[in-house]
């Protein structure tokens, strides 16, 4: 059986068979992908079902990717408008502190206008957000968070880790198409260099910091190192230390803490807990 | 002296143990349901990667994959054992206790790592660390910021080569511990370093190396040779 063969007929009889699977490349890679996960004799089912996406219209792979982008970009909004009105708020003091929120804001700002482009170059519409949408305080739940600094703090940390574990989560929709799949991952490492640098700057500003709790760059446990349980949800099943079956907590002989071993690996969360967290922080 | 630990080329029965729940024969099976497509349709054309075929076959398909994150992991690990074994001179009490932590989390990554591909696994590898400076901070933070953001970039070129989405979401636990790693550790070198120019482009995108790439990087650091050429390329 020769799949380039078959498609070469089906292109005489049906010119646009490359553009109805997305692109040929597409096509191949994504029965690549498919068939790697399948036993041999299922292979004309897999065919089938590529064949079945061509010509007729599913809830095609396109789009949940297009839906997964645009959850992304709705998380970015909420990113870049607070960090706009934080780097406006006056209360943080100016030097490093000031330099790096600007740094952090200007990325959010990229990070939108970049998934907006990628959204409509692939013909969907993507979502849109202005100031007006978003109410930071949380409903009331955070009253100081462009006149407190360490609340404002306490949101932007919380804002940055839980943007990680979205990424985390979102990625495995991305799987069929390498270019998305890799700029989210592009995306999802940034976010975790802003959570690292957050929890230094929170550290160094040791503002609404629970007693006896040390703020890293990474998440020990399920701690948020914040002093508010609004913010639970954000960190909870941090604390895992088992890996895909495997006990990572003195792992081989070695002197891994439990602390060490949930530090180790960050967490994802699903779109449902995710929407949980972000909803009240929309107006 | 500064190679890993060398009892780790002995059999361990306890490791292997522990590998048995991420199902080793899921890993295999994806092999070779992808090897005999290969020859049936001649439709998947992953081109292999060039360059040297000599040296320790990471092998193909997902546990390649998974093994190019495990040569990664052992050479970072190697390098923070060294680091917190023999402390640069001036070391601050914060820093020590961070470098601690990464060392712990980038063991915990290569046990991990080994214990998951069992007996797919590569073997231990032979680093060389003849260019650093292990008595002097610069030396150290500077090759530990190299590693850590060519470690983000190796896993963020990589999840696109895994076809499991399970294997793409373990590699994303990792890969933004590693990313926490980089951002402390270019701060601890320059203050508001964490996701400069140098890191982060103008679209706010971290950096994706192929494993090539990041090989030819990373190849300075290691006595033993690795061939990537059976690893898939998209």
């Amino acid at each position: 059986m020769n799949l380039q063969n078959i498609l070469s007929e089906i292109e005489k009889t049906d010119p646009d068979v490359y553009d109805r699977l997305d692109t040929r490349r597409n096509a191949m890679r994504s029965f690549a992908k498919t068939s790697g996960k399948i036993a041999l004799a299922s292979i004309p089912f897999a065919l089938g079902s590529m064949f079945q996406k061509a010509y007729s219209s599913p809830a095609s792979p396109t789009d949940i990717i297009i839906d997964t982008l645009n959850f992304a970009l709705t998380l970015e909004y909420l990113e870049s408008n607070f960090y706009i009105k934080a780097v406006a708020s006056g209360i943080i003091p100016t030097g490093d502190a000031l330099n790096s929120l600007t740094v952090i804001r200007d990325h959010e700002n990229e990070h939108v206008n970049f998934l907006k482009t990628a959204i409509s170059a692939a013909g969907a519409t993507p979502v849109s957000f202005t100031a007006d949408s978003f109410d930071f305080t949380a409903k009331g739940t955070f009253p100081g968070v462009f006149t407190d600094y360490g609340t404002l703090l306490a949101v932007a940390q919380t804002f940055e880790d839980t943007g990680v574990r979205a990424y985390k989560g979102q990625a495995p929709n991305l799987i069929s198409n390498n270019d998305y799949l890799t700029a989210a991952l592009q995306i999802h490492s940034v976010e975790a260099r802003h959570a690292a640098h957050l929890r230094e700057m929170r550290k160094a500003a040791n503002l609404l910091i629970p007693a006896g709790v040390n703020v890293k760059p990474w998440i020990t446990l399920n701690q948020s190192g914040i002093a508010s349980s609004a913010v639970q949800a954000s960190y909870d099943a941090e604390e895992n230390v088992v890996q895909a079956g495997v006990t990572i907590t003195n792992i081989g002989g070695f002197s891994i803490s439990a602390n060490a071993a949930s530090e180790a690996f960050d967490e994802p969360l699903t779109k449902d807990q995710i929407t949980a967290i972000v909803t009240p922080f929309f107006a | 002296m500064l190679n890993n630990e060398s009892t780790e080329n002995q059999p361990d029965l306890i490791i292997d143990g522990m590998a048995k729940p991420f199902s080793r024969r899921k890993f295999f099976g994806i092999m070779g349901a992808g090897t005999a497509l290969m020859v049936t349709a001649a439709a998947c054309k992953k081109t292999n990667i060039g360059g040297n075929n000599s040296g320790v076959n990471l092998g193909s398909g997902d546990p390649g994959v998974l093994n190019y994150a495990y040569a990664l992991e052992q050479l970072e690990a190697a390098f923070y054992t060294q680091i917190i074994k023999t402390p640069y001179s001036g070391i601050s009490a914060m820093e020590m206790s961070y470098l601690t932590d990464v060392r712990d989390h980038e063991i915990a990554h290569r046990e991990f790592f080994k214990a998951a591909l069992g007996t797919g696994a590569i073997q231990a590898l032979e680093v060389n660390f003849s260019s650093i400076d292990f008595t002097n901070r610069t030396s150290v933070l500077g090759t530990a910021k190299a590693f850590e953001d060519l470690g983000v970039s190796a896993y963020n070129g990589a999840g696109k080569l895994l076809v499991n989405p399970d294997y793409l979401t373990l590699a994303g636990k990792i890969v933004s511990v590693e990313a926490r790693h980089a951002a402390l550790i270019r701060d601890l070198i320059t203050p508001g370093t964490f996701a400069d120019m140098t890191a982060v482009d103008s679209n706010g995108l971290d950096k994706a190396r192929t494993p090539n790439e990041v090989l030819s990087i990373a190849g300075a650091f290691l006595k033993t040779k690795l061939n990537a050429s059976n690893l898939p390329t998209s």
